[in-house]
């Protein structure tokens, strides 16, 4: 099978479902680039190169640049979706949520139902997360928290290209407005990616290791992270379940909860805030359906309650780090009553 | 060519609709027969039945929170609409919506929205939409003095004139963004100029004469149909009730509320330059207003006696696929 990165496996997904169906659009910032210059057109295809190559076969009808613009990139995507096209909107960083809310929350998400279930609104808002690139308090964020919480949203966060292809195939073709959190840490990672059409259902985790001690649930690059101590500890002979949920809305509880019955253990991870964050979501569903399954308190291993500091050394201690993790897995392994 | 009898007479039937319509829901809101906050269309009927006249089933509008009259002028079911503002099974929006989110997405009315500047975005979409698949089908966003100010808005006009879509910027100047003069929070004091400055034509008209208002609507629907891009339009009027109902307008002048409703009557002002120009009878009108005060009054009666939503209908269309 060929190796893809999530940068390729995103733009293939895109790709591929343009061709099938002319509804499918891209409207953004700079997601061709170039417009009105003098210079290359296309000479972005979006400022992390995830959408390269869509502008030159399918034109400008189907892929739209826009001014710097968030409301109204919102605001056309949802009004779009609402009579007859499927657009793909892309966010350039989620940390620009704050310009466009109201389209996406107040509308987009709201339409359905607050017109009696006569609306659909099969939109799909492209973003990027996460921090470690030093890109500061507003270039860094990962907000999967505050889509997570709207009613009508569903919100995916991909930790690998054969998921962010299956799952944004499945995004595009969904009847309603999805999130799709890609994390900037793992557009140069790959995996095998098959070339053909896929889709990955919603609401159903992936199981990254099975273990028997400690289940760790990891949202966005921190599963990944999880994955690294997992593997060094089982050389230690500690087993951990460390499940990716890959969407936050619908969340898997069962998934989670299952695990949590077998190893009485949890450790939840997300690189968001620590008070209302998915993890601390997580650890409440935990807390009130497997109450009875805790040998050990929650852990959740999350950012630092302060906006993302700049430098390097502030910005890695502000992170979840897999010392971090490891040392809650073994908190939790070593609590007696 | 302006309104001729048959037009003029459409005209007028859905003026007296909308405002039977207001003036029988704000009776019912006095009763404690409506939930919630209610903002009335009274006085500005012109604007939304001139502009609707030149527009297709198919064409798209949004509307704000002052939308009873956008919604029955683009066709919507009265009926469905008196039973959504009472919050009442058979609503046209399932009990959902309310007088705020009134809607009739079959007849293109994409839906009134509360949050002030939320809709021009939108419309932006629907002419997206519009221009994409390559039907001739417009969208106007009724947008109001107050919602002119908001960003959004400027965003919205701004995207419509890079990607000359066939969007139509209807400014309805009633004077008033709540409780604060239009004279004061429209930095420019012009709402017309300030989205040619966007780059796009705007006309201005008198909201209170359906001929005129008809006009140019007619106009700016031409010229978006023919692909020449988005077009505003700025139409003065003014507001006969409060920003909601309850307000007891205390910003406005003494005697104001009153001289206006006199001088600027769009209803009578139809009324006394049609029967002047010999195109009707006033017994012609006195006949659709008996007719719409039947059937308002059926809408009304209907709708008082409808069940509320049942409460098994809490968590359905939350989403419209698998959750």
């Amino acid at each position: 099978m060929p190796i893809k990165t999530y940068r390729q496996a995103i733009n293939e997904a895109m790709a591929q479902e343009m061709r099938l169906n002319d509804k499918v659009i891209i409207i953004g910032e700079d997601v061709a680039g170039g417009a009105g210059c003098d210079g290359e057109r296309d000479a972005y295809g979006g400022v992390m190169g995830v959408t390269k190559g869509l502008f030159p076969e399918f034109g400008e009808s189907r892929v739209i640049d826009t001014p710097i613009t968030e409301s109204a990139i919102m605001g056309a995507a949802a009004g779009a979706a609402q009579t007859g096209l499927r657009p793909v909107a892309e966010l350039m960083f989620m940390d620009f949520l704050g310009v466009c809310f109201d389209q996406i929350y107040n509308q987009a998400a709201k339409f359905r139902y607050m017109f009696g279930g006569k609306v659909e609104c099969p939109m799909v808002v492209r973003t990027m997360a996460g921090a470690g690139l030093r890109g500061g308090a507003q270039h860094s964020q990962n907000l999967t928290q505050m889509v997570t919480m709207v009613p009508g949203l569903k919100v995916v966060c991909p930790t690998n290209a054969y998921d962010a292809k299956g799952l944004l195939i499945t995004a595009i073709r969904d009847n309603d407005c999805v999130i799709f959190v890609e994390d900037k840490f793992l557009y140069e990672t790959s995996c095998e990616v098959p070339d053909e059409v896929y889709t990955i259902p919603f609401g159903e985790a992936s199981f990254l290791r099975e273990g028997s001690d400690v289940t760790i649930v990891g949202i966005s690059n921190t599963v990944n992270k999880a994955v690294a101590v997992a593997d060094r500890l089982a050389e230690e002979g500690i087993s951990c379940d460390v499940i990716d949920p890959r969407t936050t809305s619908p969340l898997d509880e069962e998934a989670i909860i299952e695990s949590v019955e077998t190893t009485g253990r949890l450790v939840v991870v997300d690189e968001m805030t620590p008070r209302c964050g998915v993890a601390a979501d997580i650890s409440s569903i935990v807390a009130e359906k497997a109450f009875g399954a805790l040998r050990a308190p929650i852990r959740k291993v999350t950012a630092a309650h302060s906006p993302i500091p700049f430098a390097p050394a502030l910005e890695d201690a502000w992170m979840p780090q897999e010392s971090d993790i490891e040392a809650a897995v073994r908190e939790v392994l070593g609590y007696t009553r | 060519m302006s309104l001729n009898k048959e037009q003029f007479l459409q005209a007028y039937r859905t003026m007296r609709t909308i405002r039977d319509f207001e003036y029988r829901v704000s009776d019912e809101f006095g009763k404690g027969n409506i939930p919630g906050f209610l903002h009335l269309y009274a006085g500005q009927e012109a604007i939304a039945t001139g502009m609707c006249m030149n527009l297709d089933d198919d064409d798209y509008i949004v509307s704000t929170h002052r939308g009873h009259g956008h919604c029955i002028a683009k066709g919507g079911d009265v009926g469905g609409m008196m039973k959504e503002i009472m919050a009442k099974q058979g609503g046209s929006c399932a009990g959902k919506g309310g007088s705020m989110h009134i809607a009739a997405v079959e007849k293109g009315m994409l839906g009134a929205n509360a949050i002030v500047g939320g809709g021009p975005p939108l419309i932006v979409g629907a002419a997206l939409s519009a221009k994409t698949l390559g039907t001739d089908r417009v969208g106007v966003s009724f947008t109001g003095d107050g919602g002119s100010n908001q960003g959004t808005t400027f965003e919205a006009m701004n995207l419509a004139v890079v990607l000359k879509l066939p969007a139509i910027f209807m400014f309805e100047n009633n004077g008033y963004g709540e409780g604060t003069a239009a004279g004061y929070a429209v930095g420019s004091k012009d709402i017309a100029s300030r989205a040619a400055g966007f780059g796009m034509p705007a006309l201005k008209v008198d909201g209170a004469d359906i001929f005129a208002t008809y006009e140019t609507c007619k106009k700016a629907v031409k010229h978006c149909r023919s692909g020449k891009g988005p077009i505003a339009i700025e139409a003065s009027i003014t507001r006969f009730r409060g920003h909601f109902e309850g307000d007891a307008q205390a910003y406005r002048g003494k005697n104001e509320v009153k001289r206006l409703m006199k001088e600027l009557d769009c209803l009578k002002i139809a009324a006394d330059n049609a029967i002047k120009k010999k195109l009707v009878t006033k017994a012609a009108l006195t006949k659709i207003d008996k007719e719409i005060g039947v059937y308002i009054n059926e809408a009304a009666e209907a709708a008082l006696a409808a069940p509320s939503p049942d409460v098994s209908e809490l968590l359905t269309d939350v989403y419209s696929s698998a959750y």
